[in-house]
Protein backbone atom coordinates (compact mmCIF):
# COMPACT_ATOMS: atom_id res chain seq x y z
CA UNK A 1 0.00 0.00 0.00
CA UNK A 2 2.64 2.43 0.34
CA UNK A 3 4.67 2.28 -2.43
CA UNK A 4 1.76 4.09 -4.75
CA UNK A 5 1.15 6.06 -2.49
CA UNK A 6 4.69 7.64 -2.65
CA UNK A 7 4.26 7.70 -6.21
CA UNK A 8 1.98 9.20 -6.54
CA UNK A 9 3.00 12.16 -3.94
CA UNK A 10 5.21 12.86 -6.62
CA UNK A 11 3.85 16.00 -8.49
CA UNK A 12 0.85 14.26 -9.31
CA UNK A 13 -1.99 16.13 -9.15
CA UNK A 14 -4.67 13.77 -10.23
CA UNK A 15 -3.25 11.40 -6.92
CA UNK A 16 -6.24 12.52 -4.78
CA UNK A 17 -8.88 11.16 -7.18
CA UNK A 18 -6.95 8.13 -7.72
CA UNK A 19 -6.90 7.58 -4.01
CA UNK A 20 -10.97 7.83 -4.44
CA UNK A 21 -10.71 5.27 -7.48
CA UNK A 22 -8.91 2.75 -4.87
CA UNK A 23 -10.43 3.21 -1.99
CA UNK A 24 -7.57 3.48 -0.35
CA UNK A 25 -5.97 5.80 3.44
CA UNK A 26 -4.20 8.62 2.07
CA UNK A 27 -2.75 11.49 4.03
CA UNK A 28 -2.81 13.26 0.32
CA UNK A 29 -6.42 12.88 0.16
CA UNK A 30 -6.84 14.03 3.73
CA UNK A 31 -5.06 17.22 3.41
CA UNK A 32 -6.64 18.04 0.05
CA UNK A 33 -10.06 17.66 1.28
CA UNK A 34 -9.63 18.60 5.00
CA UNK A 35 -11.97 21.98 3.89
CA UNK A 36 -14.88 20.18 3.54
CA UNK A 37 -15.02 18.43 7.50
CA UNK A 38 -15.33 22.09 8.85
CA UNK A 39 -18.78 22.61 8.20
CA UNK A 40 -20.06 19.28 9.37
CA UNK A 41 -17.74 19.28 12.30
CA UNK A 42 -19.43 22.65 13.25
CA UNK A 43 -22.96 20.79 13.22
CA UNK A 44 -21.77 17.67 15.26
CA UNK A 45 -20.70 20.46 18.09
CA UNK A 46 -24.03 22.04 17.76
CA UNK A 47 -26.16 19.32 17.89
CA UNK A 48 -23.44 17.24 21.21
CA UNK A 49 -23.14 21.20 23.32
CA UNK A 50 -26.63 22.36 22.77
CA UNK A 51 -28.92 18.81 23.64
CA UNK A 52 -26.46 18.32 26.54
CA UNK A 53 -27.15 22.26 28.04
CA UNK A 54 -30.80 21.61 27.67
CA UNK A 55 -30.77 18.50 29.23
CA UNK A 56 -28.75 19.29 32.13
CA UNK A 57 -31.07 22.67 32.80
CA UNK A 58 -34.28 19.78 32.76
CA UNK A 59 -32.48 17.45 34.47
CA UNK A 60 -31.48 19.96 37.33
CA UNK A 61 -34.69 21.54 38.00
CA UNK A 62 -36.34 17.99 37.74
CA UNK A 63 -33.66 16.87 40.53
CA UNK A 64 -34.21 19.51 42.66
CA UNK A 65 -38.13 18.88 42.46
CA UNK A 66 -37.32 15.85 43.14
CA UNK A 67 -35.03 16.03 46.03
CA UNK A 68 -37.99 18.09 48.11
CA UNK A 69 -40.36 15.59 47.31
CA UNK A 70 -38.99 11.98 47.02
CA UNK A 71 -41.37 10.03 45.92
CA UNK A 72 -41.09 11.76 41.87
CA UNK A 73 -37.91 10.15 42.28
CA UNK A 74 -38.66 6.50 41.03
CA UNK A 75 -41.71 7.65 38.52
CA UNK A 76 -38.81 10.46 36.63
CA UNK A 77 -36.38 7.39 36.20
CA UNK A 78 -38.79 5.28 34.87
CA UNK A 79 -39.83 7.64 32.05
CA UNK A 80 -36.35 9.27 31.21
CA UNK A 81 -35.63 5.61 30.98
CA UNK A 82 -37.81 4.81 28.28
CA UNK A 83 -36.82 7.78 26.40
CA UNK A 84 -32.83 6.42 26.76
CA UNK A 85 -34.27 3.08 26.02
CA UNK A 86 -35.50 3.89 22.83
CA UNK A 87 -32.86 3.62 19.82
CA UNK A 88 -31.51 7.21 18.26
CA UNK A 89 -32.35 6.10 15.11
CA UNK A 90 -35.88 5.25 15.95
CA UNK A 91 -36.49 8.47 17.76
CA UNK A 92 -35.66 10.35 14.85
CA UNK A 93 -38.54 8.90 12.58
CA UNK A 94 -40.83 8.72 15.41
CA UNK A 95 -40.55 12.86 15.82
CA UNK A 96 -40.76 13.27 12.23
CA UNK A 97 -44.38 13.48 11.44
CA UNK A 98 -44.48 16.02 14.43
CA UNK A 99 -41.10 18.09 14.30
CA UNK A 100 -40.15 17.70 10.89
CA UNK A 101 -37.15 16.95 9.33
CA UNK A 102 -34.29 18.95 10.21
CA UNK A 103 -32.31 20.46 13.98
CA UNK A 104 -35.77 20.19 15.63
CA UNK A 105 -36.51 16.56 15.67
CA UNK A 106 -32.94 15.89 16.39
CA UNK A 107 -32.52 18.24 19.43
CA UNK A 108 -35.60 17.05 21.13
CA UNK A 109 -34.24 13.11 20.40
CA UNK A 110 -30.89 13.96 21.66
CA UNK A 111 -32.12 16.21 24.78
CA UNK A 112 -34.62 13.25 25.36
CA UNK A 113 -31.28 11.13 25.99
CA UNK A 114 -29.13 13.20 28.48
CA UNK A 115 -32.25 13.26 31.11
CA UNK A 116 -31.76 10.02 32.59
CA UNK A 117 -28.31 10.10 32.46
CA UNK A 118 -27.73 13.69 34.23
CA UNK A 119 -30.57 13.55 36.84
CA UNK A 120 -29.54 9.84 37.98
CA UNK A 121 -26.06 11.77 38.62
CA UNK A 122 -27.46 14.63 39.91
CA UNK A 123 -29.52 13.27 42.20
CA UNK A 124 -26.64 10.70 43.43
CA UNK A 125 -24.75 13.40 44.36
CA UNK A 126 -26.92 15.41 46.36
CA UNK A 127 -27.76 12.19 47.94
CA UNK A 128 -24.19 11.59 48.73
CA UNK A 129 -23.70 14.63 50.89
CA UNK A 130 -23.36 13.79 54.39
CA UNK A 131 -25.99 14.39 56.83
CA UNK A 132 -23.87 15.83 59.19
CA UNK A 133 -22.67 18.42 56.84
CA UNK A 134 -26.61 19.23 56.50
CA UNK A 135 -26.97 19.43 59.82
CA UNK A 136 -24.30 21.85 60.35
CA UNK A 137 -25.39 24.46 57.36
CA UNK A 138 -28.88 23.79 58.88
CA UNK A 139 -27.25 24.88 62.36
CA UNK A 140 -25.50 27.89 61.20
CA UNK A 141 -29.16 28.76 60.70
CA UNK A 142 -29.03 28.28 56.85
CA UNK A 143 -32.54 28.05 55.14
CA UNK A 144 -33.28 25.08 53.25
CA UNK A 145 -33.04 27.19 50.27
CA UNK A 146 -29.61 28.27 51.27
CA UNK A 147 -28.40 24.07 52.48
CA UNK A 148 -29.19 23.28 48.38
CA UNK A 149 -27.43 25.87 46.28
CA UNK A 150 -24.58 26.30 48.93
CA UNK A 151 -23.85 23.17 50.37
CA UNK A 152 -25.30 20.31 48.88
CA UNK A 153 -25.33 21.44 45.41
CA UNK A 154 -21.18 22.43 45.73
CA UNK A 155 -20.53 19.15 47.13
CA UNK A 156 -22.67 17.20 44.27
CA UNK A 157 -20.36 19.31 41.67
CA UNK A 158 -17.87 15.85 41.09
CA UNK A 159 -20.85 13.73 40.50
CA UNK A 160 -22.98 15.81 38.42
CA UNK A 161 -20.09 16.56 36.54
CA UNK A 162 -19.37 12.97 35.91
CA UNK A 163 -22.77 12.82 34.06
CA UNK A 164 -22.41 15.89 32.31
CA UNK A 165 -19.31 13.81 30.80
CA UNK A 166 -20.93 10.65 30.11
CA UNK A 167 -24.02 12.89 28.40
CA UNK A 168 -21.62 14.73 26.08
CA UNK A 169 -19.39 11.75 24.97
CA UNK A 170 -22.81 9.80 24.43
CA UNK A 171 -24.37 12.43 22.67
CA UNK A 172 -21.61 12.67 20.42
CA UNK A 173 -22.25 8.83 19.06
CA UNK A 174 -25.56 9.39 18.81
CA UNK A 175 -25.45 12.83 16.85
CA UNK A 176 -23.53 10.68 14.56
CA UNK A 177 -26.90 8.85 13.37
CA UNK A 178 -28.57 12.86 13.36
CA UNK A 179 -28.23 12.43 9.96
CA UNK A 180 -31.64 10.50 9.59
CA UNK A 181 -33.30 13.09 10.73
CA UNK A 182 -31.73 15.64 8.39
CA UNK A 183 -29.89 17.53 10.50
CA UNK A 184 -26.03 16.77 9.26
CA UNK A 185 -23.38 16.51 11.70
CA UNK A 186 -20.14 14.08 11.07
CA UNK A 187 -22.68 11.49 9.91
CA UNK A 188 -23.81 12.61 6.85
CA UNK A 189 -19.96 12.79 5.85
CA UNK A 190 -19.37 9.40 6.95
CA UNK A 191 -22.48 8.02 4.52
CA UNK A 192 -21.69 10.39 2.13
CA UNK A 193 -23.26 9.00 -1.21
CA UNK A 194 -20.64 9.55 -3.78
CA UNK A 195 -18.14 7.89 -2.03
CA UNK A 196 -19.15 5.47 0.49
CA UNK A 197 -16.61 4.16 2.82
CA UNK A 198 -14.24 5.43 1.37
CA UNK A 199 -11.76 4.34 3.97
CA UNK A 200 -9.85 8.11 3.76
CA UNK A 201 -13.06 9.81 4.98
CA UNK A 202 -14.28 7.25 7.20
CA UNK A 203 -11.21 7.63 9.40
CA UNK A 204 -11.67 11.52 9.30
CA UNK A 205 -14.90 11.82 9.88
CA UNK A 206 -15.10 9.19 12.35
CA UNK A 207 -11.76 10.64 13.70
CA UNK A 208 -13.18 14.08 14.41
CA UNK A 209 -16.07 12.90 16.01
CA UNK A 210 -13.58 10.88 18.69
CA UNK A 211 -11.43 13.41 18.88
CA UNK A 212 -14.59 15.94 19.55
CA UNK A 213 -15.45 13.41 22.17
CA UNK A 214 -12.17 13.61 23.94
CA UNK A 215 -11.81 17.50 23.73
CA UNK A 216 -15.34 17.94 25.33
CA UNK A 217 -14.29 15.69 28.24
CA UNK A 218 -11.30 17.54 28.44
CA UNK A 219 -13.32 20.74 28.82
CA UNK A 220 -15.62 19.48 31.35
CA UNK A 221 -12.85 17.85 33.59
CA UNK A 222 -11.16 21.63 33.29
CA UNK A 223 -14.38 23.21 34.46
CA UNK A 224 -14.61 20.81 37.28
CA UNK A 225 -11.38 21.33 38.59
CA UNK A 226 -11.89 24.93 38.50
CA UNK A 227 -15.27 24.43 40.83
CA UNK A 228 -14.35 21.89 43.46
CA UNK A 229 -10.66 23.91 44.61
CA UNK A 230 -11.34 21.24 47.77
CA UNK A 231 -10.19 18.40 45.40
CA UNK A 232 -7.51 20.08 44.13
CA UNK A 233 -5.82 20.50 47.52
CA UNK A 234 -6.41 17.28 49.03
CA UNK A 235 -4.83 15.22 46.43
CA UNK B 1 -57.20 17.41 6.29
CA UNK B 2 -55.87 19.47 9.06
CA UNK B 3 -52.16 19.06 10.69
CA UNK B 4 -53.13 16.98 13.64
CA UNK B 5 -55.23 14.26 11.62
CA UNK B 6 -51.99 14.19 9.15
CA UNK B 7 -49.85 13.45 11.54
CA UNK B 8 -52.21 10.48 12.78
CA UNK B 9 -52.26 9.27 9.38
CA UNK B 10 -48.46 8.86 9.27
CA UNK B 11 -48.20 6.64 12.29
CA UNK B 12 -51.54 4.94 11.02
CA UNK B 13 -50.21 3.81 7.65
CA UNK B 14 -46.74 3.09 9.45
CA UNK B 15 -48.78 0.64 11.76
CA UNK B 16 -50.57 -0.65 8.30
CA UNK B 17 -47.15 -1.39 6.89
CA UNK B 18 -46.06 -3.30 10.00
CA UNK B 19 -48.90 -6.14 9.42
CA UNK B 20 -49.60 -5.68 5.93
CA UNK B 21 -48.08 -6.09 2.72
CA UNK B 22 -48.11 -3.06 -0.38
CA UNK B 23 -46.11 -2.42 -3.11
CA UNK B 24 -42.83 -0.10 -2.81
CA UNK B 25 -42.22 2.84 -3.52
CA UNK B 26 -41.14 2.14 -7.54
CA UNK B 27 -43.90 -0.48 -7.53
CA UNK B 28 -42.36 -3.54 -8.79
CA UNK B 29 -42.06 -6.13 -5.64
CA UNK B 30 -44.22 -6.31 -2.18
CA UNK B 31 -42.60 -4.71 1.51
CA UNK B 32 -43.78 -5.15 4.65
CA UNK B 33 -46.29 -6.94 6.43
CA UNK B 34 -45.55 -9.84 9.11
CA UNK B 35 -43.70 -12.16 7.19
CA UNK B 36 -41.28 -9.54 5.93
CA UNK B 37 -40.64 -8.29 9.38
CA UNK B 38 -40.10 -11.01 10.70
CA UNK B 39 -37.33 -12.41 8.75
CA UNK B 40 -35.89 -8.99 9.63
CA UNK B 41 -36.43 -9.45 13.07
CA UNK B 42 -34.82 -12.78 13.23
CA UNK B 43 -31.32 -11.55 11.96
CA UNK B 44 -31.70 -8.80 13.96
CA UNK B 45 -32.19 -11.55 17.28
CA UNK B 46 -29.48 -13.34 16.16
CA UNK B 47 -26.80 -10.96 15.72
CA UNK B 48 -27.61 -9.20 18.91
CA UNK B 49 -28.05 -12.78 20.37
CA UNK B 50 -24.82 -13.59 19.29
CA UNK B 51 -22.81 -10.41 19.89
CA UNK B 52 -24.07 -10.24 23.73
CA UNK B 53 -23.46 -13.73 24.42
CA UNK B 54 -19.75 -13.16 22.91
CA UNK B 55 -18.99 -10.31 24.62
CA UNK B 56 -20.10 -11.83 28.22
CA UNK B 57 -18.09 -15.23 27.58
CA UNK B 58 -15.21 -12.37 26.74
CA UNK B 59 -15.61 -9.36 29.56
CA UNK B 60 -17.21 -11.06 32.39
CA UNK B 61 -14.65 -13.76 33.31
CA UNK B 62 -11.74 -10.70 32.85
CA UNK B 63 -13.44 -8.40 34.78
CA UNK B 64 -14.24 -10.88 37.85
CA UNK B 65 -10.47 -11.63 38.00
CA UNK B 66 -9.63 -8.26 37.94
CA UNK B 67 -12.42 -7.39 40.10
CA UNK B 68 -11.66 -10.15 42.43
CA UNK B 69 -7.31 -9.38 42.74
CA UNK B 70 -8.39 -5.81 43.22
CA UNK B 71 -6.30 -4.35 40.18
CA UNK B 72 -7.94 -2.16 36.81
CA UNK B 73 -9.20 0.63 37.94
CA UNK B 74 -7.60 1.87 35.58
CA UNK B 75 -9.16 -0.55 32.64
CA UNK B 76 -12.58 -0.56 33.94
CA UNK B 77 -12.75 3.38 34.04
CA UNK B 78 -10.63 3.29 29.98
CA UNK B 79 -12.67 0.81 28.78
CA UNK B 80 -15.91 2.58 29.50
CA UNK B 81 -14.76 6.38 28.52
CA UNK B 82 -13.03 4.73 25.27
CA UNK B 83 -16.55 3.07 24.56
CA UNK B 84 -18.64 5.32 24.70
CA UNK B 85 -16.58 7.92 22.80
CA UNK B 86 -16.86 6.04 19.39
CA UNK B 87 -19.76 6.54 17.35
CA UNK B 88 -21.26 3.13 16.40
CA UNK B 89 -22.32 4.25 13.11
CA UNK B 90 -17.94 5.67 13.11
CA UNK B 91 -17.27 1.69 14.51
CA UNK B 92 -19.41 0.29 11.63
CA UNK B 93 -18.37 2.13 9.05
CA UNK B 94 -14.36 1.76 9.97
CA UNK B 95 -14.75 -1.90 9.49
CA UNK B 96 -17.16 -2.16 6.53
CA UNK B 97 -14.29 -0.12 4.65
CA UNK B 98 -11.49 -1.61 6.11
CA UNK B 99 -12.63 -5.52 6.88
CA UNK B 100 -15.58 -6.14 4.49
CA UNK B 101 -19.20 -6.43 4.68
CA UNK B 102 -21.26 -9.08 6.13
CA UNK B 103 -21.97 -11.06 9.72
CA UNK B 104 -19.14 -11.49 11.01
CA UNK B 105 -18.30 -7.75 11.03
CA UNK B 106 -21.37 -6.90 12.28
CA UNK B 107 -21.36 -9.35 15.03
CA UNK B 108 -18.15 -7.84 15.62
CA UNK B 109 -18.55 -4.43 15.85
CA UNK B 110 -21.48 -5.41 17.90
CA UNK B 111 -19.46 -7.33 19.87
CA UNK B 112 -16.75 -3.80 20.23
CA UNK B 113 -19.59 -2.02 21.79
CA UNK B 114 -20.83 -4.77 23.97
CA UNK B 115 -17.55 -4.92 26.27
CA UNK B 116 -17.42 -1.81 28.02
CA UNK B 117 -20.41 -1.55 30.18
CA UNK B 118 -20.29 -5.18 30.82
CA UNK B 119 -16.34 -4.44 31.96
CA UNK B 120 -17.34 -1.84 33.65
CA UNK B 121 -20.03 -3.04 35.50
CA UNK B 122 -18.79 -6.01 36.43
CA UNK B 123 -15.58 -4.94 37.90
CA UNK B 124 -17.25 -2.01 39.56
CA UNK B 125 -19.79 -4.55 41.35
CA UNK B 126 -16.71 -6.95 42.20
CA UNK B 127 -15.16 -4.02 43.79
CA UNK B 128 -18.71 -2.66 45.50
CA UNK B 129 -18.54 -6.16 47.43
CA UNK B 130 -18.05 -5.30 51.41
CA UNK B 131 -14.49 -5.93 52.46
CA UNK B 132 -15.29 -6.97 55.64
CA UNK B 133 -17.39 -9.97 54.09
CA UNK B 134 -14.33 -10.70 51.81
CA UNK B 135 -12.18 -11.29 55.48
CA UNK B 136 -14.60 -13.22 57.08
CA UNK B 137 -14.95 -15.51 54.51
CA UNK B 138 -11.28 -15.71 54.13
CA UNK B 139 -11.23 -16.24 58.09
CA UNK B 140 -13.64 -19.10 58.10
CA UNK B 141 -10.78 -20.82 55.88
CA UNK B 142 -12.71 -20.03 51.95
CA UNK B 143 -10.37 -20.60 48.90
CA UNK B 144 -10.31 -17.51 46.72
CA UNK B 145 -12.28 -19.24 44.21
CA UNK B 146 -15.07 -20.14 46.55
CA UNK B 147 -14.72 -16.46 47.68
CA UNK B 148 -15.46 -15.47 44.31
CA UNK B 149 -18.09 -17.98 43.90
CA UNK B 150 -19.85 -17.85 47.19
CA UNK B 151 -19.49 -14.10 48.15
CA UNK B 152 -18.44 -11.71 45.19
CA UNK B 153 -20.23 -13.13 42.93
CA UNK B 154 -23.95 -13.25 44.19
CA UNK B 155 -23.08 -9.63 45.71
CA UNK B 156 -21.48 -8.32 42.47
CA UNK B 157 -24.77 -10.13 40.26
CA UNK B 158 -27.32 -7.26 40.63
CA UNK B 159 -24.53 -4.70 38.80
CA UNK B 160 -23.39 -7.30 36.31
CA UNK B 161 -26.75 -7.97 35.41
CA UNK B 162 -27.26 -3.88 34.87
CA UNK B 163 -24.01 -4.19 32.30
CA UNK B 164 -25.42 -7.08 30.20
CA UNK B 165 -29.00 -4.49 30.16
CA UNK B 166 -27.15 -1.53 28.54
CA UNK B 167 -25.12 -4.29 26.53
CA UNK B 168 -27.88 -5.40 25.07
CA UNK B 169 -29.87 -2.09 24.73
CA UNK B 170 -27.10 -0.46 22.83
CA UNK B 171 -26.44 -4.10 20.99
CA UNK B 172 -30.53 -4.26 19.75
CA UNK B 173 -30.56 -0.19 19.08
CA UNK B 174 -27.35 -0.53 16.82
CA UNK B 175 -28.07 -3.78 14.89
CA UNK B 176 -30.77 -0.89 13.29
CA UNK B 177 -27.71 0.62 11.05
CA UNK B 178 -26.24 -3.19 9.69
CA UNK B 179 -28.10 -3.40 6.59
CA UNK B 180 -25.37 -0.56 5.85
CA UNK B 181 -23.25 -3.74 5.80
CA UNK B 182 -25.80 -5.91 4.47
CA UNK B 183 -27.14 -7.86 7.12
CA UNK B 184 -30.51 -7.52 6.70
CA UNK B 185 -32.16 -6.41 10.17
CA UNK B 186 -35.33 -4.65 11.05
CA UNK B 187 -32.75 -1.51 9.64
CA UNK B 188 -33.64 -2.58 6.24
CA UNK B 189 -36.56 -0.68 5.90
CA UNK B 190 -34.96 2.69 7.32
CA UNK B 191 -31.47 2.50 5.86
CA UNK B 192 -33.36 1.90 2.13
CA UNK B 193 -35.97 4.27 1.90
CA UNK B 194 -36.34 4.14 -2.02
CA UNK B 195 -37.97 0.94 -1.82
CA UNK B 196 -39.59 1.49 1.39
CA UNK B 197 -40.49 5.15 1.23
CA UNK B 198 -40.72 7.26 4.56
CA UNK B 199 -43.98 4.70 5.62
CA UNK B 200 -41.81 2.00 6.09
CA UNK B 201 -38.75 4.24 7.83
CA UNK B 202 -41.87 4.98 10.51
CA UNK B 203 -43.28 1.60 10.60
CA UNK B 204 -39.42 0.08 11.31
CA UNK B 205 -38.59 2.76 13.52
CA UNK B 206 -42.17 1.52 15.47
CA UNK B 207 -41.15 -1.96 15.57
CA UNK B 208 -37.38 -1.03 16.89
CA UNK B 209 -38.63 0.94 19.32
CA UNK B 210 -40.72 -1.47 21.09
CA UNK B 211 -38.19 -4.05 20.53
CA UNK B 212 -35.26 -2.37 22.81
CA UNK B 213 -38.06 -1.04 25.31
CA UNK B 214 -39.51 -3.86 25.74
CA UNK B 215 -35.48 -5.89 25.91
CA UNK B 216 -34.53 -2.70 28.53
CA UNK B 217 -37.67 -4.27 30.37
CA UNK B 218 -36.84 -7.91 30.34
CA UNK B 219 -33.50 -7.08 31.69
CA UNK B 220 -34.62 -4.76 34.36
CA UNK B 221 -37.01 -7.20 36.00
CA UNK B 222 -33.72 -9.96 35.27
CA UNK B 223 -31.90 -7.45 37.59
CA UNK B 224 -33.80 -7.34 39.78
CA UNK B 225 -34.59 -11.07 40.24
CA UNK B 226 -31.07 -11.93 40.78
CA UNK B 227 -30.82 -9.43 43.33
CA UNK B 228 -30.24 -11.60 46.41
CA UNK B 229 -32.73 -10.93 49.32
CA UNK B 230 -30.36 -8.99 51.66
CA UNK B 231 -29.74 -6.30 49.13
CA UNK B 232 -33.01 -5.30 47.80
CA UNK B 233 -33.66 -3.77 51.21
CA UNK B 234 -31.11 -1.27 50.15
CA UNK B 235 -31.10 0.93 46.55
CA UNK B 236 -31.53 -1.05 43.79
CA UNK B 237 -28.06 -0.73 42.07
CA UNK B 238 -29.10 0.36 38.69
CA UNK B 239 -27.37 1.24 35.66
CA UNK B 240 -23.59 1.93 37.42
CA UNK B 241 -22.34 2.60 33.44
CA UNK B 242 -23.99 5.88 33.72
CA UNK B 243 -21.80 7.15 36.83
CA UNK B 244 -18.00 7.02 35.97
CA UNK B 245 -16.45 5.06 38.84
CA UNK B 246 -14.86 7.85 40.47
CA UNK B 247 -11.73 6.73 42.75
CA UNK B 248 -13.86 7.28 46.03
CA UNK B 249 -16.50 4.89 44.57
CA UNK B 250 -14.44 1.98 43.57
CA UNK B 251 -12.02 2.10 46.55
CA UNK B 252 -13.55 0.38 49.50
CA UNK B 253 -13.48 2.43 52.58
Amino acid sequence: MIPPLAQTSIGQPGGSDKCVENNGFCPDWIVDNIDRYWTPLLEHVYLTVLPVTIGFAISLALAILAHRRRWLTGPIITITGIFFAIPSIAAFFLLQPITGLGYTTAMVALVSYTLLIIFRNITTGLRNVPAETRDAALGQGLTERQVLFRVELPLAVPEIMAGLRVASSTTVGLAALALYAGAGGLGAEILRGDDKFFKSNVVVAGGLAVLLAAVLDLLILTVQRWMTPWQRART
Amino acid sequence: MNGSLAILGDFGEAVEFIFKERPSVSGDVMIGGIPELAGFGLTHMYVSIAAVLIAAALAIPLALWLGHIGRGDFLATATSNVGRAVPSLALLAFFISFVGLGYTNVILVLVLLAIPPLITNTYVGMRGVDRDLVDAARGQGMTGMEIVRKIELPLALPSIFGGLRTSAVNVVATATIAPLANVQTLGEPIITPQTYGFVGQLGAAIVVAVITVAVDFLFARLQRAVTPAGLKLTEPTGRRYFSLPTRRRLKSP
